[in-house]
């Protein structure tokens, strides 16, 4: 045993920068944005994980993250611009209008469910460890930007096929992408916080997700919205993301119904207050709910 | 406060709500659909006012710390004991910023980084080498720090071979091998650790209370929950007593054990060995009942040193279950592990019906010193799965023997066991290189031994 022995103290551990953290009933706030951000490194594992194990022990992988979105489009083409005859914009070729709604839709869809159950997933880690919760469905949705790059890259296909060719609009796509992404954040995070103490809302996310679908221009054009309702249309933010990814990747010939987005950009501002100022009074609570 | 202090505690307390359900034994449907009713009415009250629900009929505050104050010095490393549902992982959970406090305050000075389970976050699908790098993120390691320790970790933990294999296709023993290695990593200055060290094979176990003394010895604070009170001796100079919430008594570390061993040898007196139950067990399986040696009561026992000993085991089958082991420790007073006894070693796996069953160990003579001793006893399915029950620390027997007198010619000599047909005698040998003497056993390898 070593018990006898004499026990060197090693001089070099501990003694410079200490930091110091006091606990107290209602005092989590404190240091919350700067461990936010001493946090980042396990943001990042954290979004990587979620990446590495999305298609781990499927058949076919990653090729889900194709078929999906192109069978929706081969399907609204049909039903939308064959059979129910709704114009496009413009003179963009019917599927490829689709798939450029489609391409936000689903990223949103597939970041606001995966986000909204991400705190009861993780439910080991949130009993188990300290860090900003507000990382967990950050890092889920962020996980869900593949499946929107493998998109991008299926659009790039379809437009080819199509010999459709777009212009410097283009360059625009990425804010409308962080667009979609606070979209999705701000409902993702009241929900997820609310997830925690009532389980309802795991009901209520396909609900949505679904009913969504009908009510943002994914299937049709948002020129086929009657005048007067276009401004109630575009209280869903969606419709504005989806408007701002035709006008970028199908060129002038979809118009911006510019009120609407302006709408669009209040609303995700307003939820994401909501969303945070809701995730952040819930926070310390969550270990005990849990 | 002074900078030498590492964690300093005022008054902490934390209550929680817990619901009961005030069910009538045969309740009948309509009684039932009343209930439901009613609950589903209070839900949705709750919902609308926002608060917790909870399930059950009655609400209750129930505080699990309560008033608790200390201070850690930096670099000492302190126990935390109590019976199950003493307050113990609460105490941890608000320390390691888990849960906020409902009253009082903690002052931390340095990193922490705090362990209440190990491989926190571990994903089954991820191989050993993508875990590693997961499992040290969430216990706050940088991903330069991972690399750097990486090989290190690696070799630690003895899963080399499988390093690219999916976790879920690891044994339990390699998994927790793995996952203990990043853990045994950390670098902080402060470490929370709650009963890690109950799972993993003894070797495995030996070595982690090995890697956990070096940490201590580094001068890095540590606060250690244990049922394994040898470890807690062990490991720990100075030892937190909690009870029902509240601090009831710190000081030395072997002080502060034998009074929690005393007060539970009364409770133990009323028949109840469910205070020495490890929390950390595979339950629903098989319970061990009561334990006896020599037919006396627990810790009653006197034993000669000639004697063979009979230790019953009263196990409780809940289920029809094969291929279990039973497994008693055999401890000193100071909580060392003297000897362990395996049904195995006699090729013995009992399989069992649901029901009450009794199994004896007889060994001996025991060639122990005199003393008090105690038994760790397990009951556990064969491989290295988590054990069904074990009981830690339970009192034994008393050692005795009309021979003490010679061990009483030198009473505090190190050891438990006692060869007592040793015999002594002079060969010096003529020259170094005389026939007849070993030149193999060189003075170096006799005392290295």
């Amino acid at each position: 045993m070593t018990d006898a022995l004499p026990v060197p103290t090693n001089p070099t551990v501990a003694r410079p920068v200490l930091h110091e953290v006091v606990l107290e009933a209602g005092r989590a706030d404190r240091h919350y944005w700067t461990d936010l951000w001493r946090y980042r490194e396990l943001f990042q594992v954290l979004a990587w994980r979620d990446v590495a194990i999305r298609y781990k022990q499927t058949a076919i992988g990653v090729a889900w993250a194709v078929i999906r979105p192109l069978l929706a489009t081969v399907i609204f083409s049909l039903l939308m611009g064959r059979v129910a005859k709704l114009p496009s914009d413009g003179n963009a070729p019917y599927p490829l209008m689709v798939f450029a709604g489609m391409l936000p839709w689903t990223f949103f869809a597939q970041a606001l469910s995966d986000a909204s159950g991400s705190l009861v997933t993780n439910t080991n880690l949130i009993s188990k460890v300290y860090f900003p919760r507000l990382i967990v469905p950050a890092a889920t949705i962020v996980a869900a930007t593949v499946d929107f790059a493998i998109g991008l890259v299926i659009l790039a296909g379809m437009m080819l096929w199509f010999r459709f060719v777009p212009d410097w609009r283009i360059v625009f796509l990425p804010l409308f992408g962080l667009m979609a992404f606070l979209a999705a954040l701000g409902p993702s995070l009241w929900i997820t916080s609310v997830n925690v103490r009532y389980r309802d809302f795991r009901y209520v996310i396909p609900f949505i997700v679904q009913f969504g679908l009908y009510v943002s221009p994914v299937a049709y054009s948002s020129s086929v919205v009657p005048a007067r309702w276009r401004l109630l249309y575009s209280l869903n933010p969606m419709a504005g993301v989806i408007d701002g990814f035709r006008w970028c990747l199908l060129g002038g010939r979809a118009a911006i119904y510019w009120p609407g987005f302006g709408l669009a950009l209040v609303v995700i501002a307003l939820s994401l207050w909501l969303g945070v100022t809701q995730f952040r009074r819930l926070e310390k609570t969550f270990a005990d709910l849990i | 406060m002074s900078a030498e202090i590492a964690i300093s505690v005022e008054g902490l307390s934390k209550s929680y709500l817990i619901g009961h359900e005030a069910r009538a034994a045969h309740e009948t449907f309509r009684e039932m659909l009343v209930r439901g009713v009613r609950g589903f009415g209070r839900s949705l009250v709750d919902v609308a006012r926002g608060r917790q629900i909870v399930q059950g009929d009655t609400v209750e505050e129930f505080w699990a710390l309560q008033d608790v104050s200390f201070e850690v010095a930096r670099g000492e490393v302190i126990g935390v004991i109590g019976l199950n549902g003493a307050g113990k992982s609460t105490l941890l959970k608000v320390l390691s910023r888990i849960t906020e406090p409902s009253r009082g305050r903690a002052v931390i000075r340095g990193r922490v980084a705090s362990l209440l389970e190990v491989g926190t976050g571990f994903h089954p699908e991820l191989t050993g080498r993508e875990n590693i790098y997961l499992n040290g993120a969430i216990l706050g390691m940088t991903r330069a720090e991972i690399t750097a320790k990486f090989d290190e970790i690696v070799a630690f933990s003895e899963v080399e071979q499988f390093l690219d294999t999916p976790v879920k296709r690891y044994s339990s023993g390699m998994y927790v091998r793995l996952a203990f290695a990043v853990a045994a990593h950390l670098e902080p200055e402060i470490l929370i650790v709650d009963e890690v060290l109950a799972v993993g094979d003894v070797a495995f176990q030996r070595k982690c209370l090995g890697k956990m003394q070096d940490v201590a010895q580094h001068g890095r604070t540590v606060l250690f929950v244990s049922h394994n009170l040898p470890a807690v001796v062990d490991l720990t100079t100075r030892c937190l007593l909690l009870e029902k919430g509240r601090l009831t008594m710190t000081g030395e570390s072997r002080e502060v054990v034998s009074h929690f061993l005393a007060a539970s040898n009364e409770s133990l007196a009323g028949g109840d060995i469910s205070a020495y139950r490890r929390p950390h067990r595979d339950e629903g399986w098989v319970d061990i009942q009561r334990v006896s040696v020599c037919g006396a009561p627990l810790g009653a026992a006197v034993v000669q040193p000639g004697d063979t000993i009979a230790i019953d085991i009263e196990l409780r089958a809940h289920k029809a279950v094969d291929e279990g082991i039973v497994v008693v420790n055999l401890l000193n007073d100071n909580m060392e592990v003297v000897a362990t006894l395996m049904s195995t070693d006699d090729d013995r796996v009992f399989s069992m019906a649901p029901g009450l069953h009794t199994i004896r160990c007889e060994v001996g003579p025991l060639p122990l010193a005199p003393g008090e001793y105690l038994l760790n006893v397990g009951a556990s399915p064969s491989g290295l799965r988590l054990s069904w029950d074990v009981l830690n620390a339970l009192p034994g027997f008393r050692m005795t023997g009309e021979e003490t007198a010679a061990w009483l010619k030198w009473p505090h000599r190190p050891g438990s066991v006692w060869l007592r047909d040793a015999s002594w005698s002079e060969r010096t040998p003529r020259s170094p290189r005389a026939p007849g003497a070993h030149p193999e056993y060189s003075v170096g390898k006799l005392g290295g031994q």
